[in-house]
């Protein structure tokens, strides 16, 4: 074990689900608690202009990181609500034009759950199916293209598997095929980790949160074109907030926390996005020279700088989270889902159940050190290598036993 | 989730694991039940080492979560010194209260009284010829 003197315990390395707030954003955010707490709504009084105006310094702030303009943001609880609002105000909005939604297998649960919805209510939905390293094609969108597709949802990077799509290609590809289609980007784990841009990207809506980049939970944005206009109907109805798409009070404190971890992340994105990486291959390489029959999911290449997602064969995902329970980690393991089904998005590559059993998915983030990751790194390994020697599944292997030719008996 | 004092402990310190194969037992004193499968996340293969109609002594590996390791951790120590008939009794909800499981658990403490029983039956089987 390396020196853990000074390393402190739990170690969070979970940063797909969540990420920590960013002090500097816990600052900013303070002062619209106690002193600065008007209704952004409020017209007639210092309180509500002072409100209104972080507010609006906020929504460019978010904005500049996609290359928009604050204008086009609206303010949402987080990114389920964006992507709950996305597609149910395009389906509603444009249910003259067509009822036809693409999207694909390994989308977020907020965008598949709401796709089956809309099913329910008379959409029809083409779930792509992405190849086996979690990515799909312009062409296979364009393929699916009728004359009622109305809206294709495809995020940019995926929350389990790290992998980033091909989104400008695709969106070029949509707008050629069909310029009045809609396209809608679930951006949340791209969004100031990695360049992207609503221009090249050629995109009508977009889904952000602020928790997944280091600001407060409980606020997020989805971003609606308006050159040229793109409208959708609301989904919450009321004061007519948010240009009539998301009524409610404005939460201020979290918006202007929203803005300003987003102003951080526009500004370090460059070097943070190259010191994760480093600290990923580190993992990586520390994990795989000391342990075989590793397995990566996804494509490797194309991949958020923080994530690894790796499969070890004939270890259940779920005890090895146990051994690990000074690391905050997530598995793929059907024990730790309340379905018991193992991981939607592994299956969805075609990964085989036994070895998505055996998933972990590691999320490095801003606060992460190489001394954790190399803290990790033993512990992975000692870890494994105890439950493999537990595991009459690596006994079998080892012994040269092929375990299909095994009569399992499913339960 | 979290797991009651006796997983954690049967989990950190797994009580007889191993093949009695590795150990130079002679094949004849042994019954072997693999139960589970992998794509399901369980998979128990318990020994029971049998002398004089009694189980003297059981190994086991367990590829699966944490309950699933405990739950045959602690039937290997159930069955010794019982009989075949006795430990062919085991129910599964002894685990279940002996290791505290919660109701999503219970498919393990399932798997390990399976697991007992495929042990028996594959010793039986060996002796019917």
């Amino acid at each position: 074990m390396p020196e853990t003197s000074d390393l402190k315990l739990p170690i969070f390395m979970d940063n797909h689900s969540t990420t920590a707030v960013d002090l500097r954003v816990v600052h900013a955010m303070l002062p619209y608690f106690t002193q600065h707490y008007g209704n952004a709504a409020s017209r007639n009084h210092a309180f509500g202009w002072t409100a209104e105006a972080a507010v609006e310094l906020a929504r460019g702030q978010v904005a500049a990181v996609i290359g928009g303009d604050g204008k086009e943001i609206v303010w949402t609880s987080g990114a389920t609500e964006s992507n709950n609002l996305a597609l149910k105000g395009a389906a509603s909005f444009l249910k003259k034009q067509g009822n036809h939604i693409i999207t694909v297998e390994t989308e977020h649960k907020s965008i598949l759950d709401t796709c089956k919805r809309l099913e329910r209510e008379g959409c029809v939905v083409t779930y792509l199916r992405p190849a086996k390293d979690g990515l799909v094609t312009p062409e296979q969108v364009v393929a699916a293209m009728t004359d009622k597709t109305i809206v294709v949802s495809i995020m940019v990077a995926n929350n389990e598997i790290g992998v980033i799509q091909p989104i400008e290609a695709i969106g070029a590809a949509i707008k050629a095929k069909n310029p009045k289609c809609l396209f809608h980007t679930d951006a949340v784990q791209a969004f100031g980790k990695i360049p992207f841009d609503v221009e090249k990207s050629k995109v009508d809506l977009v889904s952000v949160s602020a928790h997944k980049v280091y600001g407060p939970k409980g606020v997020g944005a989805l971003w609606v074109r308006r050159k040229p206009r793109v409208r959708i109907d609301p989904i919450i109805d009321g004061g007519g907030h948010e240009r009539g798409m998301r009524s409610g009070t404005l939460a201020v404190p979290l918006i202007v926390g929203f803005g300003k971890a987003a102003e951080i992340a526009h500004e370090e994105m460059a070097d943070e996005a190259v010191r994760l990486r480093a600290l990923r291959d580190r993992l990586y390489k520390g994990i795989t020279s000391r342990l075989t029959e590793t397995y990566v999911n996804g494509s490797m290449e194309r991949r958020l700088p923080g994530n690894l997602n790796i499969s070890f064969a004939f270890v259940e995902g779920e005890s090895l989270l146990m051994a690990l329970k000074d690391v905050a980690v997530s598995s793929g393991s059907a024990c730790t889902s309340a379905s018991l089904e193992p991981s939607y998005v592994l299956r969805a590559l075609g990964v085989g159940d036994e070895l998505a059993h055996t998933s972990i998915r590691f999320g490095l983030g801003r606060f992460n050190t190489e001394q954790e990751v190399d803290y990790v790194i033993d512990l992975v390994v000692k870890s494994v290598e105890r439950l493999r020697s537990l595991s009459p599944l690596w006994e079998m292997h080892q012994d040269g036993i092929d375990l299909n030719s095994i009569q399992w008996t499913p339960h | 989730m979290a797991y009651s004092d006796k997983v954690i402990d049967h989990y950190e310190n797994p009580r007889n694991v191993g093949t009695f194969k590795g150990e130079g037992v002679d094949g004849e004193e042994v019954g072997t039940g693999l139960v589970g499968a992998p794509a399901c996340g369980d998979v128990m293969r318990l020994e029971i080492r049998v002398k004089d109609g009694m189980i003297a002594d059981a190994r086991f590996k367990t590829f699966g979560c944490g309950s699933a390791i405990a739950s045959s951790s602690l039937a290997t120590e159930m069955i010794k010194g019982m009989t075949l008939d006795q430990a062919a009794q085991i129910k599964n909800t002894q685990i279940v209260q002996e290791l505290n499981l919660p109701p999503v658990k219970i498919h393990c403490s399932v798997l390990a009284e399976d697991a007992i029983k495929a042990a028996i039956e594959d010793y039986k089987k060996k002796h019917s010829k």
